[in-house]
């Protein structure tokens, strides 16, 4: 839209991005495996932001598409034996396809009953992981054949692409006639829909788009591993990671997505000598975001000029 | 020729009939109002013909095609818009982006958009005065501007048929001026539209024919002075014909020298709606007055404001002592209770058990005493004692929401509306409990009513209030010569 494309906080951003880009040549291999994590989950929450913040509804089954792209792209590696390239694909289809299903249904469904559907489709995934346990791992996990890469550098520069292209293609998504079509069936459906949107094309669309970079960035979390666990891509606990991490961003905020993410998984690691406690201080400290700054760590900023609806 | 042709539509919500066999048509460049007082079915009959609703049966024909039960995004596409009464735009986006929107096409196809657009809706924007704030958020626009920029939304894609739902609901009077202008201009320009309000007058110079409406069924359909001099009309708005009215009801009890509620708001505002403007209004003690004016002028927001539910400017004085910075729970104890209009009871609850919990603050032997009183009151409630609220009928849950108000043995009675809905024997029982406790007890009483037959049988004193500002005030036996007949 005619909003310019580069004021100063688009400059910060690329600065920052940049900058982060060079780390590999400062940093230990430790706190590149940090930030790689933080990377993935930053993918997950942008993806799921997509239809929380920009479309409205509530999706409480990001690990749903997450585990579909995880499992799909770690079986075709360990059964089929097909090569890491094949298998990235394959599991991003698996996410697309198992949002697809999940979605039209789910949609007919209005408030609080979308969330309870997606939140049934997580369940229904683990069940099938543990059922099927000669073939997923069960609880276990499977353990792949192939990585990646064995290089921290090379991982942190796999996530960090893979983050960054999100974030683009996401912008350019959210910023177009498109983008603004979806915001408005996000805040009011009849109204938008008195306009002469089918509200429903949209959303699908938003969730299709969601699903795909959510599990694109599952199959590669699960080649970064060497495994595929519920633990680590389908747990309800992932799923309240994303969401506080969107929050604590910044809703309807990509950027604010990306901080949140890494502030979650990087407070983590910092708080990782106090044990069963840092959770709990994680908790109170996106709590205390959310009381002082509802609209997250982004709104600090002065990017967004919002009022809470 | 004829554009909308709607023909005998329904609908049903569980047990209420909100619209019940509607037909009326539209031609093209006709303006056409939809009038009744509240919960008439002028609203869902508009979301039925937008596809907001489906209706249970009948027939809607938009430029000879049937778009009875079609999604409404179809039925926007074949050049309708509507205008809601609550708008909330995009507020992260310029107006001039808000706009667009709505000229989008309905593709998920498309990550830019064309120059045509951008024209098409600086058009529109011009056309309902908002050139000048094109780049601004929303936001930072005042109210009457946001109502604008729905019209410039509705406008932009040049609809066959333009439906407004109730336009000048929170505009101050100049703004309702300028609003009305707006749509004049429209008219002039040929569009058709349907037009919903609640206040006859308000819309009457700006139609070439009204709808009237009440509990779901037209009453009336003609010129706005056929409309407004109909009969059964003036009887939906204000009860029985003002000239009929019988002075049966001497006033017996004598009223206090003692000033209970003086009331001095400046302003109250909903959002960046005022609701309320200069508002002077006082009460004695053991007097009966009335708040009168139709629907959506203002009365609810004054007695929400003397309790303390909405923030207001100026000041309410309470036996001496201002109200101000309060809290509700707080002004109840003083002596305030409310009967609101919706009733709000526990619905679920025995009618002696709603009864108790309004008298939760009395102790045992004064709480029994009082619920006695009440029974007394109305006969009616001890026979259903033990009976759900919710399967009381509409004048027995009236009697209760009164009967829960005065467990709280409050000094000043607010009712707002309590006729609402209710037929004319129930009318007459709940008049005469009133009469009884005011000469019993000398209890003070505010009433708000759109049933004027009501207001002046009981009133020694009445205000009238019309969009949010105090129109006439003076003692109720002058209020028919007065304004009579000028209300509609």
């Amino acid at each position: 839209m005619n909003r310019t494309w580069f004021d100063w906080r688009t400059g910060v951003v690329v600065l920052a991005f940049a900058a982060t880009a060079c780390l590999p040549w400062f940093v230990s291999g430790y706190w590149l495996g940090v930030l790689t994590i933080s990377s993935y989950v930053a993918v997950y929450a942008m993806a799921w932001d997509l239809l929380f913040g920009y479309g409205g509804e509530v999706n409480f089954g990001p690990t749903f598409l997450i585990g579909l792209g995880a499992y799909g792209a770690g079986m075709s590696n360990t059964f089929l034996g097909w090569p890491v390239w094949v298998s990235i694909p394959v599991g991003t289809l698996a996410a697309v396809i198992g949002g697809l299903a999940l979605v039209g249904p789910a949609l007919r469904l209005k408030g609080p009953y979308f969330g309870l559907v997606t939140l049934v489709a997580v369940l229904l995934l683990s069940q099938v992981i543990n059922m099927f346990a000669g073939y997923t791992g069960g609880e276990i996990g499977l353990a792949l054949r192939d990585i990646l890469t064995i290089s921290s550098t090379g991982n942190f520069y796999y996530a960090f692409g893979l983050m960054t292209i999100t974030a683009l293609v996401l912008r350019i998504l959210v910023r177009s006639p498109l983008g603004l079509i979806l915001e408005a069936s996000g805040q009011d459906t009849t109204a938008t829909e008195a306009l002469g949107f089918s509200v429903t094309k949209f959303k699908i669309l938003a969730f299709v788009i969601s699903a795909f970079f959510s599990g694109l960035a599952g199959a590669m979390t699960v080649f970064y591993f060497g495994t595929a666990s519920p633990g680590t891509v389908v747990a309800v606990a992932v799923t309240i990671q994303i969401i506080i991490a969107t929050i604590i961003g910044g809703r309807r905020s990509i950027i604010g997505s990306i901080l949140g993410a890494v502030f979650l998984i990087v407070a983590g690691e910092f708080l990782r000598p106090v044990g069963q406690l840092s959770s709990t201080l994680v908790a109170v400290l996106a709590l205390l975001v959310l009381v002082f700054a509802p609209n997250g760590f982004i709104s600090v900023f002065g990017a967004r000029r919002e009022r809470k609806a | 020729m004829t554009i909308l042709d709607i023909s005998k539509i329904s609908k049903r919500f569980g047990g209420l009939q909100a619209v019940d066999q509607i037909s009326f048509s539209v031609a093209e460049g006709e303006v056409v109002g939809l009038i009744g007082p509240n919960g008439s079915g002028k609203s869902t009959t508009l979301s039925l013909i937008m596809g907001v609703v489906r209706p249970d049966t009948g027939s809607i024909k938009f430029q000879g095609h049937e778009i009875a039960g079609h999604a409404t995004h179809a039925i926007a596409k074949r050049g309708m818009a509507m205008v809601f009464q609550h708008s909330r735009p995009l507020h992260r986006q310029t107006v001039l982006e808000n706009i667009k929107l709505a000229l989008l096409p309905d593709t998920i196809f498309q990550l830019f958009t064309g120059r045509q657009i951008e024209e098409q809706a600086r058009n529109a924007a011009r056309r309902v005065g908002l050139e000048d704030v094109l780049d601004q958020r929303p936001d930072s626009l005042p109210f009457a501007d946001l109502r604008r920029l729905e019209l410039a939304k509705a406008l932009a894609a040049d609809p066959a048929i333009l439906l407004l739902d109730e336009p000048f609901a929170g505009l101050a009077p100049s703004e309702t001026r300028e609003f009305s202008e707006l749509i004049v201009s429209m008219r002039d320009a040929g569009q058709a539209i349907v037009l919903v309000d609640h206040n006859v007058k308000a819309v009457s110079g700006l139609v070439d024919r009204i709808v009237a409406m009440d509990a779901g069924q037209k009453i009336a359909e003609g010129t706005p002075e056929q409309v407004t001099s109909d009969e059964k009309v003036r009887e939906v708005y204000f009860g029985k014909s003002l000239d009929t009215v019988e002075k049966t009801r001497e006033r017996k009890h004598r009223v206090g020298e003692h000033r209970l509620l003086d009331v001095n708001i400046e302003s109250v505002h909903y959002g960046r709606a005022e609701a309320l403007r200069n508002i002077q209004l006082h009460v004695e003690e053991g007097e009966f007055v009335s708040v009168v004016g139709l629907n959506g002028s203002g009365k609810t927001t004054l007695f929400n404001s003397l309790l303390g539910f909405v923030a207001y400017q100026g000041d309410i004085q309470w036996d001496g002592q201002s109200l101000r910075g309060k809290k509700p729970a707080d002004i109840a104890t003083g002596g305030i209770a409310l009967c609101p209009e919706t009733r709000e009871l526990f619905t679920h609850m025995s009618v002696l058990e709603n009864l108790e919990l309004g008298g939760h603050a009395l102790d045992n032997a004064d709480r029994r005493a009082q619920v006695d009183r009440i029974f007394e009151l109305f006969p009616r409630l001890r026979e259903r004692a033990k009976q759900s609220a919710f399967t009381l009928s509409g004048g027995e849950q009236q009697m209760l929401t009164i009967g829960r108000a005065l467990m709280q043995k409050p000094r000043l009675l607010l009712l707002d509306e309590p006729t609402l809905g209710l037929a004319p024997l129930v009318i007459e029982n709940i008049s005469d409990a009133l009469d009884k406790l005011q000469q019993d007890s000398g209890l003070t009483v505010l009433l708000a009513e759109q049933n004027l037959t009501f207001a002046v049988q009981h009133s020694n004193r009445i205000y009238l209030i019309e969009t949010g500002s105090l129109q006439w005030n003076g003692a109720a036996d002058r209020f028919s010569e007065e304004v009579g007949a000028d209300i509609l």
